[in-house]
């Protein structure tokens, strides 16, 4: 079983939301990244998503976007990102996922990333620009590494697009809560349960709901159809007004 | 082939949230577009509205000036003054169709937008633009225009505050508003279908100019074809009906920036590498990690880091040839075009002329049919300030 679907269902088995943060790598500065990574899996995240930075990151929103756009110029790569993790590889209780586009992914070359992925303690990939019908070739390089391909599905995902990423998916579902990029928003939308539940009934692995998230009170509505939470943006203000991740966990302990 | 592809390149890299309006696209391509009703009134509407067919116009001043026989492609005299307005008349009736109440687009020089502007007005629809903040000052009279047929424009302030950023922010645009908005793109390139679509309207172009060139020449077709390229849907739709012309040398311009060593420019089939971006494999200005580096051309329509996948393909197979023109011999043809046959080109087509003018010794005697594919009003402000 994939370490992130093991981690998920650990935290279920406790009767919890499992936890997944997301963080751009280099954030808020180079070192100080690395110490909010250790207070994320120090408050008990079963998964930290680490942004891989881009240029043109059309699926985020401006709060991503800032961030990641201030991590390029800080210099941060994919180098930079392995050569840490690799360094710190086994002191995290948590899964690592990394999350991105695929074009530094592609230019990296694929077989190199799979390969630096197993060996900085990476099992899971989220490409936000890869449909179901070009992820073949992703899909395949990952396999021999053992890095799983996250699909992610949304509100207007029809059934059989879920059954399509469902068939050989591995560690999680992430399903985007909404019609829209990444950010907070006060209230997610009534469909959501509705469509969750159709998720459940294909999905045999863990789900996973996240954009828009920053509050446990916005999860209550959808108790037992989901297994996890992503934040990001919350997150990502948080941290830069000046707080600790450590603050920003407690509420959902 | 695999589907959406030109060879190795093209595809649909986009968010899975992308893909419903996606295939729904697909969908109405194959069931409303070869319909009786959509053929009728969008053959109307290029007749009565556009002024179709465009007319070609043989150059008697610059043909003894450089010694070749030079005609033009009047996309620059359709109505809204380039041809922008073949693909967003065309996609604006399929949206309408589709029961869409809102056409969204991205713009560069502006052109895009107030074809699209000008499609919406006539179809009774509402009309959402993403122009790159610096564009929204370079071509403020393209501005002006759009908020005039009743166009909401949108300034982008993020990355380089260009067509690039525009795209994404219409992108993003586009996925919450998915159901009652078509995304108009102006280019033939980004994922699949666009880069069929928008061949399909644009067509036209070479359809005529064929046909025109061989009726003017005693059924002779023209030595070389040659169009600018910024996304590459002027040139796609000048290049179309030439490609199985073996005769035919076909030559695609891209914009070289000030043309120094190392500058910014936008000649990704010369000077870039294979990459992802905007829903389409193809080739991309980029670092050798992967991020895009920013472009520039001082013909805002061609400021783009990437290109439509077909002419990627066109450049690997080497039906095409793809060369560079500089904003200085832009400028020039721009004047030279004005001064001896009193047509005054957009910076953009400027590029295509130039060639010509640049190439004069290798192309002495030879027939050369270029697409002019606008007019330089909307030009006038960046000139001056050169002049
Ligand atoms: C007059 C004109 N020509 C050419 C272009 C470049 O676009 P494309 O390469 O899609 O024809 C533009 C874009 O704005 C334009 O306005």
């Amino acid at each position: 079983m994939n370490p992130m679907q093991s981690k998920i269902e650990t935290a279920k088995a406790k009767g919890k939301v499992a936890l997944i943060p997301f963080l751009p790598a280099g954030f808020p500065s180079r070192d100080q990244f690395w110490k909010e990574l250790e207070q994320l899996d120090a408050a008990g995240a079963a998964v930290i998503e680490i942004g891989m930075p881009f240029s043109d990151p059309v699926a985020d929103g401006p709060v991503v976007e800032k961030a990641s756009l201030k991590c390029l110029e800080d210099g941060i790569d994919l180098a930079w990102i392995f050569e840490g993790l690799k360094a710190r590889k086994g002191t995290f209780n948590a899964a690592l996922l990394l999350m991105g586009y695929l074009n530094p992914v592609y230019q990296y070359g694929l077989d190199a990333f799979g390969a630096d992925c197993a060996a900085a303690g990476v099992s899971g990939l989220i490409i936000a620009d890869l449909p179901h019908e070009e992820s073949g070739f992703v899909k395949q390089a990952m396999a021999p590494h053992g890095v799983a391909l996250v699909p992610l599905i949304g509100l207007n995902t029809s059934l059989d697009r879920m059954r399509l990423y469902a068939k050989d998916a591995q560690g999680f579902c992430y399903f985007v809560s909404v019609l829209g990029t990444t950010g907070q928003r006060e209230s997610l939308p009534e469909r959501i349960r509705e469509k969750l539940t159709e998720a459940r009934s294909i999905f045999t692995i863990p789900i996973a709901l996240g954009f828009g998230i920053k509050h446990p009170d916005q999860l209550a509505n959808f108790a037992g159809l989901m297994d996890a939470a992503v934040f990001g943006s919350a997150l990502i203000t948080h941290i830069a007004t000046g707080h600790t991740s450590t603050q920003f966990m407690e509420p959902w302990q | 082939m695999k589907k959406g592809y030109f060879g190795d390149f093209g595809g649909q890299f986009i968010p899975e949230l992308l893909m419903p309006p996606l295939l729904e696209l697909e969908q109405a391509m194959q069931t409303i577009l070869p319909t009786e009703e959509f053929q009728t009134r969008f053959i109307a509407m290029l007749k009565e509205n556009v002024g179709r067919p465009s007319a070609i116009t043989h150059c008697p001043n610059l043909s003894r000036d450089l010694g070749l026989d030079l005609w033009l492609k009047r996309e620059d005299l359709n109505h809204s003054g380039a041809h922008k307005i073949n693909n967003t008349l065309g996609q604006g009736l399929l949206a309408k169709m589709m029961g869409k109440t809102t056409l969204l687009a991205e713009t560069g020089a502006g052109m895009h937008g107030v074809a699209t502007a000008v499609a919406a007005a006539m179809l009774d629809m509402k009309c959402l633009v993403y122009m790159g903040a610096t564009d929204v000052v370079r071509q403020a009279p393209n501005v002006n225009r759009m908020r005039l047929m009743g166009a909401e424009i949108v300034a982008v302030e993020s990355g380089t505050k260009t067509l690039k950023d525009a795209i994404n922010e219409a992108l993003r645009r586009w996925l919450s508003d998915q159901e009652t908005t078509h995304y108009c793109f102006g280019t033939a390139a980004g994922p699949h279908p666009f880069p069929t679509l928008v061949r399909e309207f644009q067509q036209v172009i070479s359809r005529e100019a064929r046909q025109q060139f061989m009726e003017r020449n005693d059924g002779r077709l023209p030595d070389v074809v040659v169009a600018c390229v910024g996304g590459g849907s002027n040139a796609i739709g000048m290049f179309h009906h030439f490609v199985p012309d073996p005769s035919v040398a076909i030559v695609g311009v891209e914009a070289a920036g000030t043309g120094e060593p190392g500058c910014d420019n936008s000649a990704p089939l010369n000077l870039g590498t294979d990459g992802i971006l905007h829903g389409m494999k193809t080739k991309l200005l980029q670092t050798p990690q992967g991020q895009i580096l920013p472009s520039h051309s001082i013909a805002p329509g061609l400021d783009y880091p990437g290109v439509g996948p077909e002419h990627a393909h066109l450049h690997a197979t080497g039906r095409a040839t793809y060369v560079t023109i500089n904003d200085a011999q832009a400028i020039n043809a721009f004047k030279t075009l004005s001064r001896r046959e009193g047509i005054i080109p957009a910076l953009e087509s400027s590029h295509a002329v130039a060639y010509a003018i640049e190439h004069r010794a290798e192309l002495k005697g030879k027939s050369v049919l270029v697409c002019l594919s606008g007019r330089g009003d909307k030009d006038m402000a960046i000139v001056d300030s050169i002049l």
